[in-house]
């Protein structure tokens, strides 16, 4: 009886030494490029350099805060990280609903399963590729240029890279060409999940499609929104630094530097390493202060949020 | 009664429209790189070259092939598309498990350690620093190890394997099976639909990214193929030193190579395995963005 107790027990300890080294890997790697990264953050405190690494180098307190704070190049990074944000928000955060709600309303069949994958399309190319294609047709002797001459607005070749401002407005479309489809994907599922007797009903009560739609399908898919939109503004900071890359130019650099370039190009290219980690701290305070006053604020109002 | 029945009619009329002008969109800037890529490179520059290639050449491909350093960069990235997936997927799969079993101790503290870095990161210039204190920097292994381990990935794994029948594993421990056996005999070949998820995900992710390349690697040995069509895009200089080089090579045709022509071909061939591949397996990855965004 003992020895059957202490053979279990053996067996116990076999199987928890089993499954903790089942995960021992990955507490490693997460530890070693998420948390070292995290404990690294203090050279944002320090004046970082190479020699004395990350716990050798001075500490400077909020020097390089106050620093940024006097930036000449504040103002335009912010304006342009937030522009790009609310635009790229506005346009593309409904795009996908919108095209969920149509698609669902297609009958099932060949043209709906083709609508859809050729709609995921541009989501598989990478952005080099995406925005190569871009710039291809934007080119001053490119497909629109000769299509704005055609149609006589404009009477010579147009460069499209070569006006600033219009970056936001490039920026912006390819955002929501890119991801138009697949953002749609995880709408189109909430409405499968919609009881199709409901639908039913409205049709046997005389409803119209529009009223279905309105009525029925975007009440039901509102929870998924309102998650969306949370995780949403959480990253309101974020832009697509591999999209912004590829189309920044001499011209537009006023338009397209935004805090994700900026961060790169002052910590990389200039190596000013401790002012580039406070500038990127102060951008990820500030984003998760967003996502928890965001999910305060949907949990009072809707009931619903991510945690 | 015949307007009732009408109405529904012309919905579905202009939804169809909007579907065929949504699918023209989504089609036209790659079928537009595919046309001028074949054709004439000289003939090109004039322009008017919208749908169809109007001095219908296959020289561009040709050079693209011929090429020494787009041949380097395409192996570097397939090497790191297969064994960034394959290790990233063993490494994830068995901590996934792990977290779903009820005997695993300190899982109170392992989930927020994982789903804490979701949300939370160190930034661009410590994580430089870490790589490059580690001797990662310009070398293969700083495109497979950073990744080895993905939360994301980990969460949509879980979640298929909590929902594996239960029985099925008590059944095979009171046979005396260990809990690898358990993972990779049962619970492995039951989860080749969420696998094939994954691995979708994780070749896709490899096989498109540039940032790494960009930021890790400074050798050209290094550099993967989205790197190398970055820099082809961005600096006209790398285009027209790859054509002149094509023209050397295959002097007959050295005119019906320009930089603008060979980019789009190489841009071409980059995307083409991923666009055969993606409408095939849309079931998985349809599938694993829904349990991602539901669970994450």
């Amino acid at each position: 009886m003992k020895q059957a107790k202490t053979i279990r027990g053996h067996r116990k300890v076999r199987e928890q030494l089993a499954l903790q080294s089942m995960i021992l890997p990955a507490l490693i790697v997460l530890f070693i490029f998420a948390y070292m990264p995290m404990y690294g953050i203090i050279i944002a405190f320090k004046d970082f350099n190479i020699r004395d690494g990350i716990w050798g180098s001075a500490w400077v307190g909020l020097k390089y805060f106050r620093e940024f704070l006097k930036d000449p190049n504040l103002w335009n990074v912010m304006r342009n990280t937030l522009v790009l944000n609310v635009l790229g928000t506005l346009v593309c955060f409904p795009a996908p609903i919108l095209l969920a709600l149509l698609i669902n309303e297609l009958p099932n069949g060949r043209f709906k399963k083709v609508s859809q994958t050729v709609s995921y399309l541009p989501h598989f190319l990478s952005w080099v590729i995406f925005a190569g294609l871009v710039l291809e047709i934007l080119r001053p002797s490119g497909i629109l240029s000769d299509l704005c001459v055609a149609l006589g607005l404009s009477g010579q070749p147009v460069n499209f890279m070569a006006h600033g401002s219009w970056f936001y407005i490039i920026f912006v479309l390819s955002s929501l060409i890119k991801g138009l489809g697949y953002g749609s994907i995880i709408y189109v599922a909430a409405l499968a999940g919609v009881d199709q007797e409901i639908y039913e009903a409205a049709r046997v009560d005389g409803c119209t499609r529009m009223q279905r739609i309105l009525h029925i399908s975007l009440p039901c898919i509102m929870g998924t929104v309102v998650v969306m939109l949370i995780l949403q503004i959480g990253s309101i900071l974020n832009t697509g630094i591999e999209q912004i890359l590829m189309y920044q130019n001499a011209m537009n650099l006023p338009f397209s530097e935004t805090l994700d370039t900026y961060v790169y190009k002052v910590g990389i290219a200039q190596g000013r390493m401790s002012y580039s980690t406070a500038v990127s701290l102060l951008k990820s305070v500030i984003s998760v202060i967003l996502l928890v006053v965001a999910n305060t604020f949907s949990k009072k109002v809707t009931d619903k949020g991510l945690f | 009664m015949k307007l009732k029945k009408k109405k529904p009619e012309t919905f579905d009329l202009v939804n169809g429209v909007v579907m065929i002008l949504m699918m023209a969109v989504m089609i036209f800037p790659f079928w537009y790189c595919i046309a001028g890529s074949l054709n004439d490179g000289t003939d090109y520059l004039r322009g008017g070259v919208y749908l169809w290639p109007r001095e219908f050449v296959l020289s561009n491909y040709k050079a693209v092939f011929r090429d020494a350093s787009i041949f380097n960069a395409f192996k570097i990235t397939i090497l790191k598309s297969i064994v960034g997936t394959a290790t990233s997927l063993m490494v994830t799969a068995l901590a996934a498990y792990a977290m779903t079993r009820p005997a695993l101790k300190g899982k109170r503290f392992y989930a927020p350690f994982m789903t804490l870095t979701m949300y939370f990161g160190g930034g661009l210039i410590p994580y430089f620093i870490i790589i490059k204190d580690l001797h990662l920097y310009d070398s293969f292994w700083v495109y497979i190890i950073p990744g080895l381990f993905s939360v994301w990935n980990m969460i949509i794994l879980r979640s298929f394997f909590a929902e594996l029948p239960g029985e099925l594993i008590e059944a095979a421990k009171l046979d005396g099976a260990g809990e690898y056996r358990i993972f990779f005999q049962i619970v492995l070949p039951l989860s080749k639909a969420v696998l094939a998820t994954i691995v979708l995900f994780s070749l896709v992710g490899h096989w498109n990214s540039y940032f790494d390349s960009m930021m890790y690697t400074s050798s050209q040995e290094l550099q993967t193929i989205q790197f190398f069509l970055k820099k082809m895009i961005t600096d006209p200089g790398t285009a027209s030193s790859l054509a002149s080089s094509a023209a050397m090579a295959i002097p007959a045709e050295a005119r019906k190579v320009t930089p603008q022509t060979i980019k789009l071909a190489a841009m071409v061939v980059t995307s083409l395995p991923i666009i055969c591949v993606y409408p095939f397996l849309q079931k998985y990855f349809v599938k694993g963005t829904m349990v991602g965004s539901v669970k994450g």
